[in-house]
């Protein structure tokens, strides 16, 4: 989230997309309706189901799923068209006046710079016009301005069009259109909420893209009650994340180098934000050689001095995508051969688990580390295997789960709360890091006795712990935050972060979270003391836990105040001047404290990019400066805008690339448009042990359109067998109204609802059927997460 | 003020002070406060109270978890939503408030298995089996897939076949350790919740 869950409470607006808060995140649900109770916020909640949040929002849109692009797209349409837009905002705050290179064009469904052997684009293509300074050239009035190629990108989202792909009735939209375009008022801002429904598309970081571009003209990015706030679906997602476990990425969002960066500079040169404009502070580009080389000293140590280029040989060098859908190609095509699951079930998680099944077969071995058994420890004798043809060596670990150790986690709104051990660990369970640390010495020790391959990083990495198999997570707390190797003192922000290896910092956004004065994680000072702990007002509450970075609580803020520094709602502010102390006060400003806004030179208000300005145009993602809809891999109909390029034309097959076909259906097999989704009851797979919840939701079902179940007889609680070219589920029907049919294109579509958690291990046996059976092994172009969300279907009466 | 309009902290701190029977009258007619305040005090008197953070989505609704020892061993009592937090004011819902039976149960992995390649059982074993087996198996698969240097020369140092998926339920500070080791190793394949 750029904001955070109470902050939800000052939006005018509530625009939620791809989430069901209501029975997803029923909790953090409380702050949209106290905006909706307190201060008459209008719900608009766009969604393939009539959900609880539907129940009490002001609009429900039944929208087609995978087509919100289609309806941010005329969102953004009608804001243009209508000159809706907050101009001083977008002015001050966006790259609209950048003059776009020459040689962009878009044409029937294709960016300038594509490759059609390749299926991706040169992206380099979209960049800027540069100026004598050789920074970008500015004239919002250009014919190839930022804004006005995006007026032109966009004209083509109208409400028809939006009603043709999306199913949502013109009139129902254009009420919708309205009361999100009063929003480019200054004193009006709107939220947008979303999670794993906007995610999961092939066109998932574009679906993301369109509602910040939303939000940016509509002056709502860096407000209270605005922003971009997704809602994570586990407790800590968020914190192994910043600390990447991810391969594209190190600590802090640092990209992972790549084959032919030789040295730290060369890294640099091509990671770091180019800085195009003369008052852009580009804190995060000028600053990337800092926290690199902060995070290498504090995984080497003496060993990465200057002289080798502090041990950036080291890092390993991936030479393609390595994410979750790879790992599994790998695997199929007899590449990968050991796998560690840590608290996560590749069976029941991954799309296409049939295939995920026969990748698992394929392995050498298989480590699980869990509290609990899950249908990957048993894949092996899983429904329909026969465990004699299974050569996989498997080993179950029994894990600590989250009670029975400290350490912190870090939930959506970036907010950083230390959980105390409350339990020791059961029988012989152990924690998770206590078993990576041992396993590494145990793989360190067989190094220095036996040699091998490269054992160098492996020798030389760092345990300063005062048991290296045991490390306390208080110590790690302490080097993630980083220290001062000159005083050994503990560091209070990123700000003192070097690049001559005297300072460490094993993730430089969580630096300043446990300075000398102790772990601020741990704060507690929340509700029970309102005036003392909420000083501006505004639910900011800064002494309770710490947020990333730098404990301020709502990012972009410099653009919560106009350019003289006063907030653009004073009702609501972010950060104002104070040109009595000279300085910006509120939350933590995103900005330079001291920096008076009224100088001409004073930075742009986007500290991070190196446009100095929010992003309308981007060549940060793979398919396309702009987001345009295309069809879900799957899909009943072509894509009205462009039927001969229907769906995304960089997505990366892997079934065809590996020669194992693709296992895409088409919808005269699969007719039925289907979509998956979770209950409040349970949380994703884990649940299944829990009684209570097993109680609450005993049994797998899908839901099934009224009407459809009309046609083809089917009746509440009957079995019915759901189809995919990839796999079955046969379960119980539940009949209902709140999925309706939509018209598309002229042509009747119905959608089914699919939840996710059931498998062949839990409490209630005979629910053996993985929901993932059905979806599709491909990813988005950018990301790679798969299309869960998106997929055509057969469903029968059995 | 009606009872059900009390905060679970002016209940507490009613319920440890004088006054209480002068707050609320229940619509029953007479005065709930004092009965329940027993009822909670049988429970988790004397319980020791440690604060952690639900185990299941990131709203990150905060805890308070009452523990007593006993028999040698630590027995949790109760958890229930911190009324001070910002996030969630007390509140929970159904999986949050049966994180009970998520942290004490029957079924939990009761110690190290194995299975052979083609076996149909599982086999109970040692840690320090479990262990060295894994360590074993991390360096042969290291050793057998690490690329030193690509086609084109490039210095590459990474381990191709092994990878490590996980950590959305664990602590941050375990999921940077993972994160170090992992790029320690050399493996470029790592993988979490947040893209599936």
């Amino acid at each position: 989230m750029t904001n955070h869950w109470r902050d939800i409470r000052h939006a005018d607006v509530i625009l939620i997309n791809g989430a069901n808060p209501a029975e997803a995140h029923p909790v953090g649900f409380q702050w949209m309706m106290r905006a909706k109770v307190e201060r008459g916020a209008k719900m608009i909640h766009a969604d393939p189901r009539f959900t609880r949040t539907s129940a009490v929002a002001d609009q429900h849109l039944r929208i087609r799923t995978g087509t919100d692009v289609a309806y941010f797209g005329g969102l953004i349409n009608y804001v243009l068209q209508n000159n809706l837009y907050h101009a001083d905002y977008v002015q001050m705050a966006t790259n609209a006046a950048f003059v776009v290179k020459e040689g962009y064009a878009f044409d029937a469904g294709l960016f300038n710079g594509y490759d059609e052997a390749k299926r991706s684009y040169n992206t380099a293509a979209w960049t800027y016009e540069t100026g004598p300074d050789g920074f970008a050239l500015l004239d919002i009035n250009h014919p190839r301005s930022v804004l006005n190629l995006m007026r032109q990108h966009y004209t083509r989202y109208t409400p028809e069009m939006v009603e043709r792909i999306t199913g949502i009735p013109r009139d129902q939209f254009l009420e919708v259109a309205r009361i999100v375009g009063e929003t480019g008022r200054p004193d009006k801002v709107m939220t947008i909420v979303y999670a794993v429904g906007l995610t999961h598309h092939t066109t998932g970081v574009q679906l993301i893209r369109s509602g910040a571009l939303l939000q940016l003209l509509l002056g709502n990015m860096g407000r209270p009650g605005g922003g971009m706030n997704a809602e994570r679906g586990h407790a800590n997602i968020q914190g192994n994340t910043d600390h990447a476990i991810s391969w594209d990425i190190l600590p802090g969002y640092l990209r992972i180098p790549a084959p032919g960066m030789r040295t730290i500079d060369e890294y640099v040169a091509r990671s770091a934000a180019k800085k195009w404009h003369a008052n852009s502070l580009n804190f995060f580009g000028a600053n990337y050689r800092r926290f690199l080389v902060s995070l290498l000293k504090s995984w080497f140590g003496d060993a990465a001095t200057k002289e080798n280029d502090f041990a950036f040989s080291h890092l390993p060098k991936p030479a393609q995508d390595a994410s979750w859908l790879s790992i599994f190609d790998q695997a199929l095509q007899g590449k990968m051969e050991g796998l560690l699951l840590s608290g996560m079930t590749a069976t029941s998680i991954g799309p296409d688990s049939n295939q995920v099944l026969q990748a698992l077969s394929k392995l050498k071995w298989l480590c699980v580390m869990d509290a609990y058994a899950t249908t990957s420890s048993e894949f092996w004798h899983a429904p329909g295997i026969d465990p004699s043809t299974v050569q996989t060596e498997v080993l179950m670990l029994p894990a600590t789960h989250w009670i029975e150790k400290d350490g912190s986690f870090t939930n959506s709104g970036r907010w950083v709360q230390w959980k105390e051990q409350v339990l020791p660990p059961d029988g012989e369970a152990r924690h998770d890091h206590w078993i990576m640390a041992e396993v590494f010495g145990r793989v360190r020790d067989l190094y220095r006795q036996q040699n091998g391959a490269y054992p160098a990083p492996v020798l030389e990495l760092v345990m300063p712990y005062r048991d290296p198999r045991k490390p306390e997570l208080d110590e790690i707390a302490q080097e993630i935050n980083g220290r001062d190797l000159t005083t050994g003192q503990r560091l209070a922000s990123f700000a003192a972060l070097k690049d001559d290896g005297t300072t460490t910092a094993g993730d430089w956004i969580y630096t300043g979270h446990y300075p000398e004065g102790g772990n601020l994680a741990k704060r507690r000072d929340g509700i029970q003391d309102p005036a003392k702990n909420d000083p501006t007002g505004m639910g900011f509450y800064p002494s309770w836990g710490w947020s990333w970075p730098a404990n301020r609580r709502v990012l972009y803020n410099r653009a919560s105040a106009d350019p003289l520094g006063q907030p653009w709602d004073p009702q609501r502010p972010g950060i104002r001047w104070d040109p009595a102390t000279a300085k910006w006060v509120g939350d933590v400003p995103d900005y330079p404290v001291a920096a008076d806004p009224r100088r001409p030179d004073s930075p742009l208000p986007f500290i991070m990019t190196g446009e100095g300005v929010g992003r309308l145009f981007s060549n940060g993602v793979a398919d396309g400066p702009f987001p345009e809809h295309y069809e879900p891999v799957e899909s009943p109909v072509a894509n009205p805008l462009h039927p001969d390029r229907s769906t995304t034309p960089v997505a990366y097959l892997y079934d065809e690339r590996a020669g194992r076909g693709n296992r895409f259906g088409t919808a005269a097999d699969y007719p039925y448009v289907a979509t998956s989704y979770r209950l409040t009851e349970h949380e994703h797979y884990v649940t299944q042990h829990v009684d209570q919840l097993v109680q609450l939701q005993p049994e797998a079902f899908v839901e099934v359109p009224f009407e459809l179940a009309r046609e083809k007889g089917i009746a509440n609680g009957d079995r019915v067998r759901v189809s995919s070219k990839r796999g079955k589920l046969e379960v119980r029907a539940v009949v209902t109204k709140r999925l309706g049919p939509l018209t598309i294109d002229g042509k009747k579509v119905y959608q089914i609802g699919i939840p996710i958690h059931w498998g062949f291990v839990g409490i209630n046996t005979g629910q053996h059927w993985l929901a993932n059976a059905l979806t599709p092994f491909v990813g988005d172009a950018s990301s790679r997460t798969p299309e869960f969300k998106a997929f055509l279907v057969n469903i029968e009466k059995m | 003020m009606t009872d059900v309009e009390v905060t679970r902290r002016q209940f507490l701190q009613l319920g440890a002070g004088a006054g209480a029977g002068a707050l609320a009258i229940s619509p029953l007619g007479f005065d709930l406060v004092p009965a329940r305040t027993v009822k909670q005090d049988l429970r988790i008197d004397g319980a020791t109270v440690s604060k952690t953070v639900c185990p299941y989505c990131a709203v990150g609704c905060a805890l308070l978890a009452y523990t007593r020892k006993a028999n040698g061993g630590t027995e949790l009592l109760q958890i229930e939503g911190d009324p001070d937090s910002p996030v969630n004011e007390g509140r929970l819902c159904p999986k949050g408030a049966s994180a009970l039976q998520l942290a004490v149960s029957r079924r939990r992995v009761p110690h190290p298995m194995y299975r052979e390649p083609g076996a149909a059982e599982w086999k109970q074993v040692s840690w320090d089996f479990a262990l060295d087996k894994l360590a074993q198996n991390i360096k042969a698969s290291r050793d057998r897939t690490f690329v030193t240097s690509d086609a084109n020369g490039n210095v590459v140092n990474r381990c191709e076949g092994i990878a490590f998926a996980g950590g959305a339920a664990f602590s941050s500070e375990e999921g940077y350790l993972a994160t170090k080791l992992m790029r320690g190793l050399g493996i470029v394949h790592i993988e979490q919740q947040a893209r599936v």
